[in-house]
């Protein structure tokens, strides 16, 4: 689904701040895939999303998603076919505008002067009560009153309202308290279960890093120095993926905010 | 005052209001919606005006609404394209696009400083004839802005919520999420900024053609104006859908001027404090909710100051 060949990026090139960010990252996603990542500050996750999401153009290589390549692409053209969260969940959605809006913003169909029909409330009001937060009494209220995990599910909800070929989590529970980030991780699980979308989750909880998904991959220094799937990751534990991301990097995994339990 | 003059007060003051209101739902939709404080608002305002006026003196009253907003597209255009494809500043644009205006106005009206409609058919002349004989007779002014700014509030409550329209409104609120959209918040800045600037445009022309004439200096200022209208429109009618935020600026606009005239018949104020006073209001108004939120930290910091001086300390 997703085919990323040999991209490199390096920020602030011949200044004393040059960045290497991404040295050489080849990945390949097949349908259906659910890869965690985990690594070290700076070891280059948020990056490879930006450059999967064209927030800026790669110096080289290229970026192939379901068949089509996305190398020279616009992100707001990308952004069609790849679902996205951030941590911050005030950044998904516009805190201005109502429930509804934001969703009929993201659901996207009909034209450029058509209505929200009474067929899409419909739709909005069943999406949003399988979040049990009784967000579908609450359509016509701005998203700016909603609590952060509130905002969060519904990012979510608006990134999957199409189901999109890619979808990228860029740790986007880890600033809801944790209650609310199990309510979210769930849904998560649901809808890219429900839709067999091919997903990225970056997160620094280890535990989760092997419970969700069926990939996880371990990123240092710009690139992937570990990729377990299939039968290795099963029985797997945290201490041997530390152990393993040891001998990949060839040093310990360092990341101030990794949760090992 | 007595009760008739009081009436002609309110009367100028309706038909400015809802005349400076078309400019000051423009400014709804480029300021409030997209986010864009739009500085060439008195160029484009002019601009209307001298096409208005330049059209209507050559005999076409009816076709110089299409053409001062034709003409007010196209300066919208340009501070567009200015901000989103040339990397400049939004309000650099506007001041550049503003500054330019001034040749492009001279050059309208045939270098000129100022073109006379007295004798001439306008828009207002031409509903005055319809209008003999009917109760509305002699009111032909006030009931061209109103149709022109009931067409508008109209308009902009239709438009805004339309798929085009939400996504104008998510532009200025959070572009991210127009990009994770599928949407360029380009295209949506440069069709805002286009249609808003139309509105001033129009706005321009009726007000050259009810004063009958128009003059290279009728815009100046008009952005201050407007936003101050605006923000009083806000305070009153801030919440809710479009339609009732565009009544709330309409209000606004009516509002001030109906405040300004009478202060200017109570002799409280010579006429041309009224640039001085916009000024003011804006200040004021975009200033109190910031020192709201920095009150506490100045009031803990005069209490420290205070605590310190009567411990005597050293």
């Amino acid at each position: 689904m997703l085919r990323v060949d040999n991209i490199s990026k390096t920020f602030n090139p011949g200044s004393v701040n040059e960045k290497k960010a991404i040295a050489g990252l080849s990945l390949h996603l097949a349908p259906g895939d659910f890869a965690t990542i985990i690594g070290s500050n700076g070891a280059g996750k948020s990056t490879l999303f930006n450059a999967v999401c064209g927030d800026f153009l790669t110096d080289t290589g290229s970026v192939v998603l379901g068949g089509q390549d996305i190398t020279f692409m616009p992100a707001f053209k990308r952004a069609k076919h790849i679902g996205r969260l951030f941590q911050d969940p005030m950044r998904g959605s516009a805190p201005g505008m109502t429930i509804e809006e934001n969703l009929a913003l993201a659901a996207g169909n009909g034209g450029w002067l058509s209505y929200v029909s009474q067929k899409d409330k419909k739709r909005f009001r069943d999406r949003l009560a399988l979040l049990n937060m009784g967000l579908e009494d609450r359509m016509k209220q701005p998203v700016g009153l909603l609590s952060g995990g509130q905002r969060q599910a519904l990012t979510l909800l608006m990134a999957t309202m199409n189901p999109p070929k890619l979808l990228l989590l860029d740790e986007h529970t880890a600033a809801l308290d944790p209650g609310t980030a199990e309510k979210v991780l769930q849904f998560t699980r649901d809808i890219v279960t429900e839709h067999k979308i091919t997903t990225m989750m970056v997160t620094h909880n280890m535990q989760q890093a092997l419970e969700l998904g069926n990939r996880t991959l371990m990123m240092d220094s710009g690139n992937i120095v570990l990729d377990i799937q299939g039968k290795e990751r099963e029985g797997l534990t945290v201490a041997d993926l530390l152990e393993k991301f040891k001998a990949g990097a060839g040093k310990n995994l360092d990341n101030d905010r990794i949760l090992l339990s | 005052m007595n009760l008739s003059a009081l009436l002609t007060v309110s009367q100028t003051a309706l038909e400015l209001g809802l005349i400076c209101s078309l400019t000051v739902l423009a400014l709804f939709l480029s300021y409030s919606m997209l986010n864009v404080c739009d500085l060439s608002t008195d160029g484009c305002f002019t601009l209307g005006a001298a096409v208005g006026a330049v059209v209507a003196a050559a005999g076409h009253p009816l076709l110089s609404i299409p053409a001062a907003m034709l003409a007010g597209v196209t300066s919208g255009f340009v501070t567009a394209i200015l901000q989103t494809k040339l990397g400049i500043e939004s309000l650099l644009a506007g001041i550049i696009v503003n500054t330019g205006l001034y040749s492009v106005n001279m050059a309208v009206m045939a270098g000129a400083a100022l073109v006379n409609l007295n004798k001439k058919d306008t828009v207002f002349t031409m509903v005055k004839d319809l209008l003999d004989g009917t109760p509305l007779a002699g009111q032909q002014n006030i009931v061209v802005a109103a149709v022109a700014v009931i067409l508008t509030v109209a308009f902009l409550t239709l438009f805004l919520n339309t798929r085009l329209g939400l996504a104008i409104r998510a532009t200025g609120n959070n572009p991210d999420m127009v990009r994770s959209s599928s949407i360029n918040p380009v295209f949506t800045t440069i069709v805002g900024l286009c249609i808003a600037n139309a509105f001033t445009g129009l706005s321009g022309c009726l007000m050259a053609q009810s004063q009958k004439q128009a003059e290279i200096n009728i815009g100046t200022g008009m952005v201050t104006v407007a936003l101050a209208s605006l923000l009083i429109g806000a305070t009153i009618l801030g919440r809710g859908g479009i339609f009732t935020r565009a009544i709330g600026m309409v209000l606004g606009a009516f509002i001030f001027r109906f405040v300004y005239a009478i202060a200017l018949r109570l002799d409280i104020l010579p006429a041309f404090m009224l640039k001085l006073i916009s000024a003011v209001i804006v200040a004021l108004a975009i200033a109190l909710p910031y020192l709201k939120q920095q009150w506490p930290t100045i009031r803990r910091r005069l209490s420290y100051k205070r605590a310190a001086v009567a411990k005597g300390g050293d």
